[in-house]
């Protein structure tokens, strides 16, 4: 059993990163990106049985606290 | 005066934060393990800069949840004097003792260079001993020192004079150009509402001696013994 959260920065906060690989992926040729959002991909091992509602809702709180910033970023929970 | 400087694994800024305090102002400071839960009779708090734990996941995000950063939380909560100085200043932002955020440098990169600073308000145990319209020459260490903060925080900020220090010419004008990393409004450093917490990027530890090319830091951390010293004097009475 897995959970994945996908922390992407909040749109307001400038991203150099995305602009740096956007501007490079126009370079390469690569027409038609109008946007690019670097973040980060969490993957977490859960232990066989797990109650999905009660990792979902823990991962919740841990991803709100500590693994994202709610200040500059947004985050994406899956749990599979 | 007794200061408590954090050690955190990846600290590299926590001896010249002794040094500076001890060896050139001759106060008393000692260092402290992160494992620390209590900061015994510290009368300030100085958390340092370096790299706390990797800067893994993001910057501060792990140091904020020491056991010594339990007992700063409780510190700052009764008043006492916290400065963050770079990674420190990450570490009090991601504990929530300081509003806002800081993330990569706009121009990617890691930026180390001597640069010049506006002192927005000398009204702070911080900033006390700064003359009016003096410019501070400060070195700044960082890649990730943009300062970000949403729009009604900015406003807050601003209402509260609550940002300190910001990135200007040596003129001390406030350009885009001498703006290193990004930050809104050139906000090199801010305080809490209670202007009993702040912190900044730039490192005034490393220019508090003329052999150093600049001893503006010292002005700092002297605003900060004066505010102590009038505390101590005004319990003996």
């Amino acid at each position: 059993m897995k959970a994945k959260i996908i922390i992407t920065p909040k749109k307001a906060v400038v991203d150099p990163q995305g602009k740096t690989v956007q501007s490079a992926l126009e370079h390469m040729g690569y027409t038609g990106v109008v946007g690019v959002h670097v973040g980060k991909y969490i993957e977490v091992d859960l232990a066989p049985g797990t109650d999905a509602g009660a990792a979902r809702k823990a991962l919740d709180e841990a991803s709100h606290k500590f693994l994202s910033n709610p200040i500059i970023e947004d985050y994406r929970l899956e749990i599979e | 005066m007794n200061f408590a400087v954090l050690q955190f694994p990846g600290s590299n800024c926590d001896q010249d934060a002794v040094h500076v305090l001890s060896n050139v102002l001759g106060h008393s400071a000692h260092l402290l393990w992160h494992k620390e839960p209590s900061l015994g009779n510290a009368d300030a708090v100085i958390v340092p800069g370096g790299f706390s734990y990797g800067d893994y996941l993001r910057t501060g995000a792990i140091a904020r949840f020491s056991p010594v950063m339990q007992a700063v939380q409780q510190f700052a909560a009764s008043g006492g004097l916290v400065l963050g100085i770079c990674n420190g200043f990450q570490i009090l932002c991601e504990a929530g003792l300081l509003p806002g955020a800081l993330v990569r440098n706009k121009s990617l990169q890691f930026r180390c260079e001597h640069i010049f600073l506006k002192t927005a308000t000398t009204d702070s145990p911080f900033t006390n001993k700064i003359p009016d319209g003096k410019v501070l020459h400060v070195p700044i260490a960082h890649g990730e020192g943009s300062y970000f903060a949403d729009a009604d925080t900015l406003a807050s900020l601003q209402a509260n004079n609550q940002i300190f220090w910001q990135y200007c010419t040596a003129a001390g004008e406030l350009t885009d150009d001498a703006n290193p990393n990004g930050s809104l409004l050139n906000i090199a450093g801010v305080c809490n509402t209670a202007r009993n917490v702040a912190g900044l990027m730039p490192h005034p530890e490393r220019a508090s001696e003329n052999l150093l090319g600049s001893d503006d830091g010292l002005l700092i951390f002297q605003s900060m013994i004066a505010v102590l010293e009038n505390k101590t004097a005004a319990k003996a009475a």
